[in-house]
């Protein structure tokens, strides 16, 4: 059990007043580990360290820099009508880099449809990342490339592959870890809980990284529980943490420390990084609806951001030649994500009938035939038109 | 000796142990499937001989059972998962529908999902509610899944075999009251593919088309109609995902009337959409139209009703007679 776990468990917040247990959440005031203040101050924590050289933590500005120019990017490019639909990560990019620059390149990940900042860790060109959300693939890149599986929209699903990876992972006999991504609507899914019950009994080399970015579109995190999620754990018989989810130091962290213990063979630990959804759901929500201004703005103070770039500007970790350089990583970055995005063509008419079997069917094929018959058709037609 | 007479529990035991003996990729895992070796004793000593690492008992959570599996697939494993009655494959429904589908698809081909899904189906035990349920059509609408389902022993046999080495997800019906019923088995054999139906019976005057448990009562039908002159053709599926067109077709040219026989309900079942194909491509040898015999759109009755709602041999012959005399 962890020190978080323990102490919660101490300190039972009246519970008996009913009134106040389902209106006003024990997740209000979480108790985290954290690494590095809103300020930017580092700060000890008992169970988690960590020593980053400067080149480490310039490493990890940029890459959350990078990922939120990209997502800007993509945003964008739905406004321009490019894009279908984009699922905005901002705000999460220290719980994403955090978390993803923890992994080592054999183990193996379980995606939502938000994690573009792990893609980014992974190596998975973040333009690869477009297709689906421009409409000509439901993903299509190879998972086995990178370790990086596709991204799973009906929510939780994952956590079940991922979990039936790790038992595999554990077959093997590899010391490899695998990392299920989720969020705190899906942690009231079965297929979460399932996920934890087999994990739990066949002890799976799995870390279940839970981004609490509280809004599952407008439902906040007290209609999907009642208590602090990482608490959930305990009952499954594995250890829950909670972490800050802007502080990228504590994600790195406590993520390492989750795999580390996958890999001992100690089984599966459940992290919930408390994070915040800056933006809508998607580029079809309106959170304008459900949300006050004031917790957004709440929630800008404690920007992952802005916080590590203060630390590197007052240890001297970083210079402004260093960031002006970033900025203009970030502006070629963006300009190449949005010319890849306009010249992705559309898929041949055909590749309606690829990949529906790996062994082929012939149904399908019998209406492949048809179709291609049907198309040819009008190129008989244009003929005698001439 | 290759040719052995054996129950389609046995061909099905035997089965899978070479399937576990010839690839160390392959899996087995449900509820109750090891020390007890499940609950119609089908995986009956494969725990003892190949170890709990493989023969996996799980927890009871269906969704779970499956969902594990592709990660087991997508890990490079062969699973074959049991589900222990028709009834309860619906907490499993979404992973199935939603997950294992599709993944090869969307994917673009990158990971295969090879994993057989074992479901024990239909009535006729005398069972308690949700256990005797015919789901094929559901399954089979679904693209991306293969479904099959054996009448005999020597396919039980060489079918899973087949299943296994897919590398398509197969949903595999198991006739569950036919589970006893013996028949040789010839495990040398080269059998004829996954997909294909075969005919059970000759004949020229109608063609019944059937599959799994309700072959059997097909060709004791024709076997009575014979009796009064009748030559009855009988056509046995073994695919209903995907269908053997072209089989269906040639016998209803030879006959030109058709019965379709299934215990799963008629509406929307794959009774209807033979008798659209059949129409679509042999509608001028028709001398009546398609018939089908199945189940009603009800739940699936008590025990005690449960013969008024099947397909039995009485309802096979009036439906033939309907046809002959049309």
């Amino acid at each position: 059990m962890t020190v978080e776990s323990t102490a919660a468990a101490r300190k039972p917040r009246r519970a008996s007043k009913r009134t106040s247990a389902a209106k006003k959440p024990q997740s209000a005031e979480p108790q985290l580990v954290q690494l590095l203040t809103p300020e930017g101050e580092r700060v000890e924590h008992p169970d988690y360290s960590i020593d980053l050289s400067a080149e480490e933590l310039r490493g990890l500005y940029r890459d959350m820099v990078l990922t939120r120019r990209f997502d800007a990017e993509a945003t964008a490019l739905q406004r321009q009508g490019e894009l279908g639909l984009w699922a905005s990560l901002l705000g999460q990019e220290a719980a994403q880099i955090g978390s993803g620059r923890a992994l080592r390149d054999d183990d193996y990940v379980f995606p939502t449809y938000r994690e573009h900042g792990v893609a980014w860790c992974r190596g998975v060109d973040p333009t690869n990342l477009l297709g689906m959300f421009r409409g000509v693939n439901h993903g299509g890149w190879d998972p086995n490339s990178n370790n990086f599986h596709l991204y799973t929209i009906v929510i939780g699903s994952q956590t079940l592959h991922a979990t039936g990876y790790a038992m595999g992972v554990a077959k093997d006999g590899a010391d490899s870890a695998v990392i299920a991504y989720f969020g705190d609507g899906a942690s009231s899914q079965g297929d979460v809980a399932e996920s934890f019950t087999f994990s739990a009994v066949y002890n799976a080399p799995v870390v279940f990284f839970c981004q609490n970015n509280q809004w599952a579109i407008s439902e906040p995190t007290e209609r999907q529980t009642r208590v602090p999620l990482y608490q959930r754990a305990q009952g499954f018989g594995f250890p829950g943490v909670r972490v800050d989810g802007n502080d990228v130091l504590a994600c790195l962290a406590v993520t390492r420390s989750a795999l580390e213990r996958a890999r001992r063979g100690e089984g599966p630990t459940l992290v919930e990084a408390f994070t915040y959804r800056m933006g809508a759901h998607t580029t079809s929500d309106d959170p304008t609806k459900y949300r006050a201004d004031e917790e957004r703005a709440a929630w800008e103070a404690k920007d992952p951001i802005l916080r590590l770039r203060t630390y590197l500007e007052k240890a001297g970790h970083a210079d402004e030649a260093f960031f002006t350089a970033l900025d203009e990583e970030s502006e070629t970055l963006g300009k190449r994500v949005r010319e890849a995005v306009r010249a992705m063509p559309d898929p041949e008419p055909m590749a309606l009938f690829e990949h529906a079997y790996a062994d082929g069917n012939s149904l399908v094929d019998e209406e492949r035939a048809q179709f291609a018959a049907y198309q040819a058709s009008f190129a008989d037609s244009a003929e005698e038109g001439k | 000796m290759a040719v052995e007479k054996m129950s389609i529990a046995k061909a099905l035991n035997e089965s899978l142990r070479l399937a576990l003996d010839t690839d160390p990729k392959v899996l087995i895992m449900g509820e109750d499937v090891g020390k007890l070796g499940g609950v119609f004793r089908i995986t009956d000593g494969l725990q003892k001989d190949f170890g709990e690492d493989r023969v996996i008992d799980t927890p009871l959570a269906e969704s779970g059972i499956v969902g594990t599996a592709i990660g087991l697939a997508l890990r490079g494993y062969r699973p074959i998962v049991e589900i222990q009655f028709d009834g309860f494959v619906f907490p499993a429904y979404d992973q199935i529908v939603t997950q294992l589908a599709k993944m090869h698809a969307r994917a673009l081909g990158k990971v295969k999902l090879p994993v057989v899904v074992r479901i024990p189906y239909g009535g006729g035990i005398g069972a308690v509610e949700h256990h005797s349920e015919s789901p094929e059509a559901l399954f089979a609408h679904v693209a991306g899944l293969k479904v099959v389902s054996p009448s005999n022993a020597s396919d039980a046999y060489w079918m899973m075999q087949q299943a296994v080495q897919s590398d398509d997800p197969v949903i595999f019906f198991e006739p569950k009251r036919r589970y006893w019923d013996k028949g040789e088995v010839d495990t040398e054999s080269i059998p004829g593919p996954l997909h294909k139906a075969v005919t059970a019976r000759e004949g020229s005057d109608l063609t019944l088309v059937a599959y799994g448990p309700m072959v059997k009562v097909c060709l004791e039908a024709a076997a009575a109609a014979q009796e009064e002159g009748k030559s009855i053709e009988v056509l046995d599926l073994r695919s209903m995902a995907p269908i053997d067109f072209d089989a269906i077709q040639k016998s209803a040219e030879k006959t030109g009337r058709v019965v379709v026989v299934h215990e799963a309900p008629v509406f929307y079942g794959s009774g209807a959409e033979i008798a659209a194909r059949i129409t679509e491509r042999c509608f001028y040898h028709l001398e009546a139209p398609v018939l089908r015999v199945g189940g009603y759109s009800v739940p699936y009755p008590p025990a005690r009703l449960e013969d008024e709602y099947l397909p039995g041999l009485d309802r096979v012959l009036d439906a033939v007679d309907r046809s002959l005399a049309f």
